[in-house]
């Protein structure tokens, strides 16, 4: 090869590098190991996790995901390939998406879908720049930012749109529902807002009055983003059911479909709209159409909006979908159905009521909030939420979610969780074990 | 045909889902679903059926050559799947208290480590989740350095016109405005173009070297110096640092923050378009500004620095902790190259381009920068051809297909007329090349004899040329249930 290229020696590959700028040998990365030696490495990282039983949810959940899922998705053929630029060679990944894209439609009730964004957090940033595109009736780019919503949402909403001159105005909730207080909300009618953002559940697992903020919101022409568990919409109201003409951006994020919870990532934020604003979406779009011989087939789409054409005027900087998660959520939704995700969703709704009835009774343990909640709960404690998680810990149990850091004024509070996964015995154990710690 | 249309109702995997449905009879009807949705009523079987059946549809590096320039789809060894999925890092939840997480921690920890020494950087975030949102962590890291200094005016990002569509759009999503700066034909940078660019109003300059158009920026100690006196910042996409890996360092060219596409270089898999992974580095002045979480070590342990640690830091950029199971793909894929393996990724990666351009001339095709050393890519611009046969490059591109091998990237960059932009990298052995080669010839000849053999290209796919037009007019995103 170096015959055909004409050189004696690799490194006349390298000579338009000026020669003193070339790297010394790389002391600081370790010498390389063979499958084996890696192996026993990351299974001895992987050994170093205790495994506990988790009630801890806060936007992360672990639910039961068939074998199969994961066992299709990681076949070379979708695992291996790079996103779908070649139609022709790419139908798996172009009609998966385009299946994915019906099945988020259906369980938000939008009426577009795209082929996802990176996280719930980053997709709720991107929904609110797309909201600030969309609503023309609007010049303030405010957005209230009900502190219901997910903190770690509301911080990256905060990094990503500010290069942008967006404010993001807090909404407080009310102290005895723990829900977006709708006082609060109406203080601001009058003014121009750009968009509100509603999730349902919220934060503290609580349901918002997502019908009577939103018909607010759209008397005011205020454009409504609901941030939403995707799983929980086989029971609860779709967001283009809310209100009298529903949302017009939903997203959130799809981890609870089928993604682990892998430490935190990757997980996709999923992102649907109304026809109206479907030119402002951000991120790749899968489209229906005719080969020539008028066979059906699969194309991305509206990609004028792009930044691989429109560069600095793109919608976005984006390009990646989290095409690999979305094809496991696909399988998965696929496996399930309308029915398995309703039975999912609504044994969690009952463990997690099963679990805050029998915690709630050990003295010096009381819920917060009389709002319905969902499958999270906050509970107050006698003690600091951080020992009493600790000492859990040491039981092998994880407790839930520490809400002194984002919430200090809960005092000492915790989210907890029970999702389907959890049994009776698991909860029961839960409830010794925290008598034990809180006594 | 779609999963829907196999739907019978009431089908589903029964055993995957509790044996009873609960009551929600607590929740007040208003806030319930009024309708079952419409999602797929399949047994367990027709779906693993139909979704293998698709995947047998698709072009993968596992199954086909897939020299996509500026994409590096080089071999995702399995060993860094099987073991980032054990099940101790599997059910991980992120917020699990980092004293119960030390084996995750440490493998980050490292991998920051290793991210710093292979780049010359001084400090890694692996927060980003795909290489544009590296990007913008790293411009509003430029855009929060300025700010600190009360430097205000700097409100303009250079970027040479042969960039990734991603710089310029990241530069406006941060505020900035973008200004392009030509290329000689050469390759390089107009420098008389950049020093007259250059000035109080400059934040930055973002450069991919090699750059996009497969060659190394030979004058980066200038670039720097012009930027830096400038009192600008230099940006390093690291499109491109498969290329290099090893042989030069991003911080001794003087960059002062890169981001590295752990899917390209590092060797993730790219997943049909993702997840990726985008980790940000930095020089020393930078530091305080970094992307959380990051992950430090006192003592024996590992644990995240939070806003307390770096109070200037440009936030978070997602819910938890970016896509972590890529960057674990990515540990153990750097583990088991080592130092070594990795010097000898870009010494491979630039053989292959460099003999598959030196091939591709002696069998007659024209190069867009003849005169030069390709780095990791070299590009081909079919413009005679497509002048005297009528035969495009997406007319190659599609006819490549028939003989087996997924296209170049095709009309990027945007500068090099009917271009295929070819970058084999390091995993592909001489043969492979070499056929490929082989089929680019016959397909000229084709051209040259049966020219519309080769516009009506691919016939051997599932579909043959999709019609994009209506797809964009006739909008059909998602199936309502009611077949046409």
């Amino acid at each position: 090869m170096l015959q055909a290229i004409g050189v004696n020696d690799i490194s006349a590959l390298f000579e338009e590098i000026p020669a003193h700028l070339l790297a010394d040998e790389l002391s600081g990365v370790p010498t390389g190991m063979n499958e084996m030696e890696i192996s026993r490495l990351m299974r001895a990282r992987a050994a170093q996790h205790p495994q506990s039983v988790c009630f801890l949810g806060a936007g992360a959940y672990e639910h039961h995901i068939p074998a199969a899922v994961w066992e299709i998705t990681t076949r070379g053929e979708f695992y291996s390939a790079y996103t779908p630029y070649q139609a022709e060679a790419s139908q798996g990944t172009l009609q998966l998406v385009y299946e994915y894209q019906s099945m988020m439609t259906a369980l938000t009730g939008m009426d577009v879908s795209n082929a996802s964004m990176y996280d719930g957090a980053s997709a709720l940033a991107e929904a609110v720049l797309m909201a600030v595109r969309g609503n023309r009736k609007s010049k303030s780019r405010k957005i209230l930012m009900p502190t219901t919503v997910h903190p770690a949402y509301r911080k990256t909403t905060q990094t990503i749109v500010q290069g942008q001159h967006i404010e993001l105005v807090e909404v407080a909730y009310d102290q005895a529902s723990g829900t977006t207080s709708l006082d609060a909300l109406k203080q601001q009618a009058g003014e121009d807002i750009t968009a509100v953002v509603i999730q349902q559940p919220n934060f503290f697992g609580n349901l918002e009055a997502v019908d009577e903020i939103t018909d607010w919101a759209h008397e005011n022409n205020i454009l409504v983003i609901a941030v939403v568990n995707p799983l929980t919409l086989a029971i609860l109201k779709a967001p283009g059911d809310w209100g009298v003409v529903g949302v017009d951006i939903a997203c959130g994020d799809g981890q609870p479909l089928g993604a682990p919870l892998s430490a935190g990532g990757p997980y996709y934020g999923f992102m649907c709209c109304t026809d109206a604003l479907v030119r402002q979406m951000p991120g790749r779009i899968v489209g229906r159409t005719v080969d020539q011989d008028g066979k059906e087939g699969f194309v991305l789409t509206l990609q004028a909006r792009e930044q691989h054409i429109r560069r600095s005027k793109a919608t976005s900087n984006i390009c990646t979908n989290q095409g690999l998660v979305v094809t496991a959520s696909t399988i998965h939704m696929s496996i399930l159905g309308a029915r398995g995700l309703e039975r999912a969703a609504a044994a969690c709704h009952a463990n997690t009521l099963s679990l805050v009835k029998q915690l709630s009774q050990i003295e010096g343990v009381s819920c917060v909030f009389d709002s319905t909640y969902f499958h999270e709960a906050v509970l107050k404690l006698s003690k600091p939420a951080g020992e009493v998680l600790a000492a859990l810990m040491d039981k092998n149990i994880l407790g839930g979610y520490d809400l002194s850091g984002s919430y200090p004024e809960l005092g000492n509070a915790m989210l907890v969780c029970a999702t389907e996964m959890r049994t009776d015995e698991e909860i029961s154990a839960y409830a010794n074990a925290l008598a034990e710690v809180i006594a | 045909m779609l999963i829907f249309e196999h739907s019978r109702t009431g089908r589903n995997g029964a055993p995957q889902s509790p044996k009873q449905k609960a009551s929600v009879d607590d929740i007040p009807a208003s806030l319930l679903r009024k309708n079952r949705a419409v999602l797929p009523e399949v047994s367990e079987m027709q779906a693993v059926r139909h979704f293998t059946r698709l995947s047998q549809k698709n072009f993968s590096i596992d199954t086909h050559f897939y020299p996509l320039g500026s994409c590096t789809m080089k071999y995702n060894p399995r060993a860094c799947n099987t073991l980032a999925m054990l099940p101790g890092f599997l059910t991980r939840h992120p917020m699990a208290p980092a004293q119960q997480s030390q084996g995750f921690l440490a493998c980050m920890y490292e991998l920051q480590s290793m991210l710093c020494e292979a780049t010359g950087m001084a400090a890694f975030s692996l927060a980003p989740m795909a290489g544009a949102q590296g990007e913008f962590a790293g411009v509003a890291m430029i855009e929060a350095y300025h700010k600190s200094r009360g430097d205000d005016a700097r409100k303009e990002i250079l970027v040479p016109n042969a960039a990734h569509g991603t710089n310029p759009a990241t530069a406006t999503m941060c505020g900035f405005s973008v200004k392009e700066i030509p290329t000689l034909d050469n390759g390089d940078v107009d420098l008389d173009a950049l020093k007259k660019a250059v000035g109080p109003q400059t934040a930055g300059l973002m450069l991919t070297n090699p750059s996009t158009l497969g060659v190394f920026e030979r004058q980066i100690e200038t670039i720097a110096k012009v930027v830096h006196q400038a009192g600008g910042l230099l940006y390093y996409d690291g499109a491109n640092l498969n290329a290099i890996l090893g042989k030069i360092r991003p911080g001794d060219m003087g960059f002062d923050v890169i981001h590295s596409n752990l899917h390209k270089t590092f060797s993730t898999p790219h997943g049909g378009g993702g997840p990726g992974a985008g980790a940000v580095g930095v020089a020393k002045r930078l530091m305080p500004f970094l992307p959380l979480p990051v992950v430090d070590k006192e003592g024996e342990n590992y644990r995240w620095l939070t806003e307390k640690d770096l109070p200037q830091t440009i936030g978070r950029l997602s819910a938890f902790m970016g896509n972590a199971g890529v960057l674990l793909r990515a540990y153990i894929y750097m583990r088991m190259l080592g130092r070594e393996g990795m010097v000898r990724v870009a010494e491979f990666a630039t053989l292959n381009a460099n003999y598959m351009m030196a091939e591709a001339k002696r069998r007659g095709f024209e190069l867009a920068i003849p005169d030069r050393r390709a780095s990791h890519e070299f590009i081909i611009t079919l413009k005679n051809e497509a002048r005297d046969l009528h035969v495009t490059a997406m007319d190659f591109a599609k006819r490549l297909l028939d003989f087996g091998y997924h296209a170049p990237t095709t009309y990027f960059p945007l500068l090099v007329p009917e271009c295929l932009l070819i970058e084999p990298t390091e995993t592909e052995a001489k043969e492979v090349l070499d056929g490929f080669l082989d089929a680019m010839l016959q397909i000229r000849e084709e051209a040259k004899t049966d020219p519309d053999l080769v516009k009506g290209a691919p016939y051997t796919l599932p579909v043959k040329r999709l019609d994009e037009v209506r797809a964009a007019r006739q909008l059909d995103l998602a199936w309502k249930g009611v077949e046409n």
